[in-house]
Parts: C-alpha cells; structure tokens; sequence
C-alpha cells in the first residue's frame, strides 16, 4: 500500500503525525512492537529534519506484508557532508543552541541505529532524500 | 491467548439497547447485535465507562458472596483508605470501623499500610539507569491493561512490581501467620474502588494466583456499614479508625498526583482519566518525550475518589480525604505502623512475574491477511459516511468497516449504504428491516412500537 504525506517547514505543531498514522497501520498489521517502535522513532526523527531544516518536503510511505520503505524527499538547503553528518554529536549549531538542548546535530545517527537500511542523498541548495527500510521478519 | 477475567456483566432483561455503552468505550470494545451489547474481551479493559455511562444500571460489576466471610475463623478486611471519605463528615471515623467490625471482620486494615515502602521502591526505580524510562506505574490495573492491549509497546516500561494491596496482603498474612494463626483459618477480603481491581485481582496480570481470597464492592459495603450505622446497633470502639496510624502520603496515594508527591528525585508526571491517558500514550509512542522519569497514570477522573464503585461525588471524596491527610504526620514510626517492620520480607517479594503485551489492533495472525483486510477495510471506510452514528452498531465507521472485512458485519447494515440501495432497488424494505433488526433487534422496529406518535 502507498501512501503520501505532505511536510510544511517549520511547522513543529504537526510533525510527527506521519509517524502517528504509520504506527497505526502497522499496528493493525500486528508487526511486533520493537519493530514498530524502531521504524516511529526513525521516521518522526527524519519528519522532525524537515520541519527543521528545510522548507518543505513529501514523505512516501510503502507498505508490504514484509517491510516498510519509507522515502522523505524535501527541498531545502541540503547536506554538504553527510558523513560527517552521520557522525554521533555532530551538529551546526552553535554551542549556545546546543547548551539550551536543541540543535543536537541532525540525529542521523539516531535514524541509522533504528533502521535496517537507510539511504541519504543530498544536493547543497536543492535538498535531502531520506529512505529509510525496516523488515518485519527477521 | 490468555483469557482475561472481566469484573462487568450486562442484564439483558434491564438494557434498552441505547449503546451509549458503545460510545464511550476508550478501546471499541462493545458492539450492539440483536439490541443488546457485545463485550469482545480481548479489548476491555476494566475501565467502567460504560458502567457510568449506562442510563438504566443494566451493567453490574460482579462481587464474591458477602456470606463467604464467615467460612473463616479469622475474616479480615482490607479496604482502601479512600473508603471512610464516602462517608458525610458527621459520621466519625470511629463509627466507619466500629460498623465494619460489627459485620463481623476480625481485623481490618487499610490497603494503604504498605505506600511507605512503595514510595521508596519507586525512588530507587527512578535513579536505577538501567531502568527503561520513562516508567510506568503499575498502580491503576485499568492502566495496564490498556498498555498491553494499545500500546503494546510501551509493556517494557510498566514497573514490574507488586502493587500497595499485594504487599499489605503478604504483610498481614505474614503478620498473622507469625502470630499463630493457622493459615487456613485466614480469609482477606479486599474492598475495591473499581472494576478493573476486581478484575486484576480474579486474573493478576503477571502473576498466577489470587492474592485474597476474596473481592467486595466497596458500593456495596458502603450500603451496609451506613445501615449499620443508621441503625445504631454497633458498639463503638475505643481505638478509633486510626489505631493503625498512616502516614500522610499514604492517605494521597489514591489521588491524583499522589503518587508522586514528594519523589524529589527525577521528572515525573501525573494523568488522571483514561482518554486523557491514551492520548499521552499516543504521542510517547510516536515521538521521544525526553527527560520524564515517571508516569503515574490512573483510569479514573480524581483517580481513585473518582472509582466507578465510590459513592457520591469524587470531589467531595477527594476533599474529605485531603482533609483527614492533613492531620497526619509526614511519617509514622515502626511501633505505629508494624508494616515498617516487614520491609525486607516484602522487599524479597517485590517483583512480579513478565507482563505480556497482547495487542489487539491487529487485523490478522498472517500479515499477508491483515494487509489485505487493511486495504479493504481503508476502502470501505472512504465509502462510508464518517458520521459515527452507531446505527451499524459499531462505534465508529471505521471500527464498522474493520468489523466487515472480517465478515463480522455486513456493509448494508450501514443506514446511508441501505438508502443508497433502496433507490437502485437493490435492496427492499423487508430486507433493509431484517438488517435493522440483526443490529436492534426486533423490539426498537415492531410497528407497534410506536404509541404516542400521530404519523396518520
Ligand atoms: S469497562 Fe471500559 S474497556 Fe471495558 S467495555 Fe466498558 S468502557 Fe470498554
Ligand atoms: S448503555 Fe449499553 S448496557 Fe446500558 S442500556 Fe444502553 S446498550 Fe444497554
């Protein structure tokens, strides 16, 4: 089953509501509860990013009797080093940001330890690509 | 499955077939087929909603035979602390238990007695870091059954131990025991508040056998220790209520925040009422809420002063409770609360057995099947009209159409889908009837049934 949800940048009230209707779906197709707990916590950290950092974004959702994929594409200013950025800490913001709590790097590192597969492209100044993959049976 | 034990039974000869029952279920648990409610028990939750919400009692929340007391030597009774604030103030502490003595207990204590060491275990469990956070209290047995029925999830941060009336139980049994009383001649009877306590105690949640040996209404009793009173034939008795003094924090467990107060350790939070509830759970499944240590969470509005079983108002109840707390010390000595003295039997068994999620959302045991269901059941409900009437006699449209993909109802039962078929003349009025009365049954569409209405 394919699904598609639209993201506003900078409209933290909704984010996470993707995440929310995700669960439910796979709730009911009773994939065990560690599982969807991975597969919510790497989605709304990935949701939270575009809110976050770019301007606007669609989020894929495919549904199978085997797997998840989901596929956040949004338009924004993109990643220049995603290595780096895949590093545990890393962050752009200043340490004054980071002092209050937030800006505690993209949590990538966060999506990569909660997926089975996880794919990042990004074009500086155009945007971000996130596909994210959890199997049910393993 | 596990088969779960519920405390609520519906009188069919009472129930009008109103489904306001239905409407306010927290888990959809209720249905209506042939005018009279459905109770899928997997679903419930103990909850008592649709207790409070029936407008004619035509549910009732089962008790053990007041008469069993009497089979032991030495018939205890343990009741919750938020009993005596039933109670009007002009009716003295001392008159609650010289009545409660009178029907023939020999000892009663207060559910309660054990809070102190609660308080610390929680405590400890907060400033455990290997402890998944935040934790839940296990305190509310509704709660828990909600968890491992929606959230099945979040089972991992349930606290795994014994709740306030288990370990009263083990103390005074213990107590009793070491006193010389045979164990057999002992019989604990413990006063519940609610149904979901019944239920718990009938079929514990991690744990296999019944802690007492029996339950009673707290409703009930309240009915007839007031008698006792009002008819003046009791004796009253010198030590008063409290000849097992409390502590203060022990009289605010029960109520909302309670359980926290005064954990002066950690983030911790307090949610009264089941709906209030689900939706916390919902969003801590779907995004980090970080820093919180506790959850105390409770089924009832007022937590406990609010129980199904309570009489009279729960704001009343609170009040009174709040006020007899207030005269108590912040903490009571070993020599006034001999509890104290158990600690470290109790703590050894402090633990209960695994709590097991048992989601019941799933569609299907094969997820090939549930996909499928769920595609159709999605399909289905963008057809339906999204009003929620309940004259399918589901709760939802949605909940409707789940029910037809797993051929447990049929799409004409839906009143817009049988209008739009009657106008292509696929569907005729006897056979739009015989749907109606699957669902209602024949009473609500005798065309007798209408009396005082002129429709000449
Ligand atoms: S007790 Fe609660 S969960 Fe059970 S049927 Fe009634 S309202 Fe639903
Ligand atoms: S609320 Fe439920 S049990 Fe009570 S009369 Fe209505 S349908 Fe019957």
């Amino acid at each position: 089953m394919n699904f598609e949800y639209k993201v506003e940048g900078g409209d933290f009230t909704n984010a996470g509501s993707t995440s929310s209707i995700v669960k439910k779906m796979m709730k009911q197709l009773g994939v065990h509860p560690d599982i969807v707990k991975r597969t919510v916590v790497a989605l709304y950290e990935a949701e939270v990013n575009i809110v976050a950092h770019a301007n606007r974004g669609v989020i894929y959702v495919d549904l199978d009797e085997n797997k998840v994929h989901i596929k956040l594409e949004d338009e924004g200013k993109g990643i220049p080093d995603i290595d780096q950025a895949m590093q545990k800490g890393y962050s752009t913001a200043s340490p004054e940001v980071r002092e209050m709590g937030f800006g505690a790097g993209m949590g990538l590192p966060n999506i990569k330890s909660n997926t089975d597969e996880l794919k990042i492209s990004s074009v500086v100044g155009k945007g971000t690509t996130v596909e994210i993959t959890n199997y049910f049976n393993k | 499955m596990e088969s779960f034990h519920h405390a609520l039974n519906f009188k069919y000869d009472l129930c009008i077939g109103c489904s306001h029952c239905t409407s306010v279920c927290p888990t959809g648990a209720i249905h209506i087929e042939n005018g009279s409610p459905m109770l899928d028990s997997n679903r419930c939750v103990d909850c008592g909603r649709c207790y409070l919400a029936c407008p004619v009692n035509a549910i009732y929340i089962e008790q053990d035979d007041f008469q069993t007391i009497y089979n032991y030597k030495c018939p205890v009774v343990l009741i919750p602390s938020i009993f005596s604030a039933q109670f009007p103030e002009k009716i003295s502490q001392g008159a609650v238990l010289s009545a409660i003595y009178h029907l023939g207990f020999k000892y009663v204590y207060e559910v309660e007695k054990s809070v102190d060491l609660m308080k610390e275990v929680i405590k400890e469990q907060i400033l455990n870091s290997e402890r998944e956070k935040p934790i839940i209290s296990s305190f509310c047995p509704a709660i828990v059954r909600l968890i491992q029925v929606k959230y099945p999830s979040l089972v991992p941060n349930i606290l795994p131990m014994r709740t306030p009336l288990d370990l009263t139980t083990l103390y005074i049994r213990k107590r009793l025991t070491d006193q010389g009383i045979p164990a057999e001649d002992i019989g604990i009877f413990y006063v519940t508040p609610c149904a979901a306590s019944i239920a718990a105690v009938k079929s514990p949640v991690g744990e296999e056998k019944m802690p007492v040996e029996g339950v009673i209404n707290m409703n009930y009793l309240y009915n007839k220790v007031f008698r006792v009173i009002k008819e003046g034939v009791y004796k009253l008795r010198e030590d008063e209520f409290d000849f097992h003094p409390i502590s203060q924090n022990s009289l605010y467990f029960t109520l909302t925040g309670g359980e926290i107060k005064d954990i002066d350790v950690g983030r911790n939070l307090a949610i009264d009422e089941i709906h209030n509830v689900s939706e916390f759970l919902e969003k801590l499944e779907d995004e980090d809420i970080d820093n919180i240590d506790y959850l105390e969470l409770r089924a009832c509005d007022e937590s406990c002063a609010g129980g199904i079983l309570c009489a009279g108002n729960r704001f009343l109840i609170e009040d009174r409770q709040l006020k007899r707390a207030q005269g108590k010390p912040k903490t009571v000595t070993p020599e006034e609360n001999k509890l104290l003295n158990y600690f470290p039997y109790l703590r050894e068994n402090l633990k209960v057995g695994k709590v097991s999620p048992r989601s019941m959302d799933k569609l299907d045991d094969n997820i090939a099947v549930a996909m499928r269901k769920m595609k159709r059941s999605f399909e289905i409900n963008e057809d339906l009209p999204q009003v929620d009437c309940r004259i399918c006699g589901y709760q939802t449209c949605k909940a409707f159409s789940e029910a037809i993909v797993n051929n447990e109802a049929d799409v004409r039962q839906c009143i817009f889908v049988q209008r739009i078929l009657e106008q292509t003349d696929k569907l005729t009025t006897p056979e739009a009837l015989k749907l109606m009365r699957k669902v209602w049954g024949e009473k609500k569409i005798e065309k007798h049934s209408i009396k005082h209405l002129d429709l000449e």
